[in-house]
């Protein structure tokens, strides 16, 4: 993992201090809100619907276990002994004491973590593939280059105050485990014709109001290349992006208007301006860090076999472990999706738990995925057993990754002042009709996210299936969206009809999931009938 | 009615304005601003006895003053997936 260096430290102590100054005189009443608002909103504190809330930056959703200890240490300390993992692989405390968040900062900042952009018009947390360094289908490890995005862009002058903000996403697979095309900036590393490690940069996704999937905008980009031909997409996008109006402010929205060809033109024109110029990091310092991500010390000869002798376990590890590239390893993703849970929920003992089985089994390692689970990347299958024991009796065990029971849901308007309607009652509803695990296998691969207002935090545009929850004259109202996927197959999903109220959208998700088992041929997933067959059939269903 | 509503600079509790320059974590001690909300409003700002505060619609019910809409009847109740953290149990979050 990355280590700070002496001047990560002094940057993130220094901004400490200063948000106690800040914190301090808005207190005493000598800086207004409208003046402490954005300066707190740089340092990821929210005002939201009952409470402040913090959101605490993961980078790459990558953490050790002495910082999984301190997540939870501050659930306990200065929240309600809890805390939400976001899909941006991040951390949200909802009921957090304004004169006692700088001392948040402070104790955060003693294991090399912080709160910078987490929020504000700037370059956010960059996110990357849960399973990267040990995913067996990856041909590099993206988490050094994520890191160089990460330095490249933490208080980065030029782009401090961005039309709006900006979400990038580094994958090394042809598996996207990152939604990287519905990221302001995709980067996917590929290997050109002479095998030379490179990127390819895809700009222009995002899901909000307006979905869109972005377009391939080079194929490959130079390791050496990287941070100019990335300031040369932002510079673009600084220059032109609206800053008129909110809610056309993305970069999709530029490219979209611009036209893909004429973006990279413009992008092509900086790119060779920049070129001039000397900016590039020189390739050292990607050589630099990447030492921080070298494999731990893995056993060599491991077997891979494994005692299935208990069913319940050997339904687990069928689910949630994630083939490894060294042999007698996995990689294993806990679920914080209890049947009638709340998606992405940890309390404060759950994520000691993790913590310490990071350090006993993991090589001291975790993840948060954008799917608001925990992986942890390198386990010996040898302490598999052992390992889903500990999490069942904690209640970590649910076998359902990537099933209906392992939907993604937002805060919605139980915490999030934004939103319209409540999505994790929803999601509960769901999650207890499915509860099932047979009859969540039954339907297999089934990717379900909900939000509760259009700005997308649910990614609901991305899911097989998608609700939305919308004001509907002061009553909440939810809309079914089919079709949708974040992965490699990516696709924007598509409202079926008028809406329903929230036991009507819980039986509507059940009525589509009949007509798939009806229609669905060998080794249909439900998004793959769907794209077959179309949303006739599904309508049909729902509204006859 | 014209209820005050906003949250306490320090802590970020919900609050609601009870008269005069009292604030109440309960919505049950709400008075009727009427006319006068946005001098309260203003008045109680700049005094820090508030932060962020408005003016939303509500009217007498039989449990007492209530929000006309839900998502201020959220904020009254606290996260109704949590009852174990709600502070106004009483508060019927679908209708009024």
């Amino acid at each position: 993992m990355y280590q700070y260096d002496t001047y990560d430290q002094a940057m993130v102590d220094a901004r400490v201090a200063e948000f106690r100054d800040q914190v301090r005189r808005r207190l005493d009443g000598s800086l207004p809100e409208e003046e402490f608002r954005h300066l707190r909103l740089k340092n990821g504190l929210y005002l939201q619907l009952h409470a402040y809330m913090l959101r605490v930056a993961i980078p790459y959703g990558t953490l050790s276990g002495k910082q999984m200890h301190m997540l939870a240490h501050i659930a306990r300390t200065y929240d309600k002994g809890y805390g939400h993992f976001t899909t941006r692989q991040n951390i949200q405390y909802n009921w957090i004491n304004l004169e006692q968040t700088p001392d948040i900062l402070a104790e955060l900042a003693t294991v090399e973590m912080h709160a910078i952009q987490t929020s504000g018009n700037c370059i956010r947390n960059i996110s990357s593939d849960q399973f990267a360094g040990a995913a067996a289908d990856e041909i590099a490890d993206p988490r050094p280059w994520a890191e160089l995005l990460r330095q490249w862009s933490t208080f980065h002058p030029e782009f401090q105050l961005l039309p709006r903000k900006f979400k990038i996403a580094v994958i090394a697979s042809s598996s996207d485990r990152a939604a990287m095309r519905l990221h302001d900036i995709g980067i996917e590393l590929v290997k050109n014709a002479e095998g030379v490690l490179g990127a390819k940069f895809f700009v222009g996704g995002g899901m909000g109001r307006t979905p869109m999937i972005a377009p391939c905008i080079r194929e490959f980009v130079s390791a050496q290349e990287l941070i100019s031909y990335a300031e040369a997409c932002l510079r673009v996008y600084n220059r032109y992006g609206r800053r008129d109006n909110k809610y056309k402010a993305r970069i999709k929205i530029l490219i979209h208007e611009l036209g893909a060809d004429e973006y990279r033109r413009q992008v092509e024109e900086e790119f060779a301006h920049m070129k001039t110029l000397g900016l590039n990091p020189p390739v050292a310092e990607l050589e630099r860090i990447s030492a921080y991500f070298t494999d731990p010390a893995f056993e060599q000869g491991l077997s891979d076999a494994l005692d299935r002798s208990d069913p319940d376990f050997a339904v687990w590890v069928d689910q949630n472990t994630h083939p490894h590239k060294t042999p007698g390893y996995a990689s294993v993703t806990i679920s914080l999706k209890p049947a009638g849970g709340i998606p992405g929920d940890a309390t404060a003992d759950q994520i000691d738990l993790m913590a310490d089985l990071a350090s006993e089994y993991a090589f001291d390692e975790l993840r948060v995925t954008h799917s608001q689970n925990i992986v942890l990347p390198h386990v010996r299958k040898a302490d598999l057993y052992a390992i889903w024991q500990k999490l069942d009796a904690a209640g970590l065990a649910s076998a359902n990754l990537d099933l209906i029971g392992d939907m993604i849901a937002c805060p919605g308007l139980d915490y999030c002042s934004l939103a319209n309607a409540r999505s994790i009652p929803v999601a509960q509803k769901i999650s207890q009709r499915f509860a099932d695990t047979g009859r969540q296998l039954d339907l297999g691969e089934l990717k379900l996210k909900i939000s509760g207002c259009i700005n997308a935090c649910g990614h609901h545009h991305a899911g097989h299936i998608g609700i939305l929850g919308v004001d509907k004259k002061g009553v909440e109202n939810f809309q079914l969206l089919l079709g949708g996927s974040a992965a490699e197959d990516v696709s924007i999903a598509k409202i079926v009809g008028p809406g329903f109220d929230e036991d009507g959208i819980v039986n509507a998700v059940e009525t589509v999931t009949n007509v798939y088992l009806g229609a669905r041929e060998d080794g249909e997933r439900f998004v793959d009938t769907y794209r077959r067959i179309g949303m006739e059939p599904f309508k049909e269903a729902l509204y006859g | 009615m014209k209820i005050l509503t906003g949250n306490d600079l320090k802590t970020g509790d919900v609050i609601w304005w009870a008269g005069d320059t009292r604030w109440s974590r309960h919505l049950a001690d709400s008075a009727d601003a009427g006319d006068e909300a946005d001098a309260i409003l203003k008045r109680e700002e700049a005094a820090l006895r508030v932060n962020v505060p408005y003016v939303i619609d509500g009217k007498q019910t039989e449990q007492g003053p209530m929000p006309l809409h839900i998502k201020e009847r959220v904020r009254a109740f606290g996260p109704t997936v949590r009852p174990d953290l709600a502070i106004n149990t009483s508060i019927p979050i679908l209708k009024v």
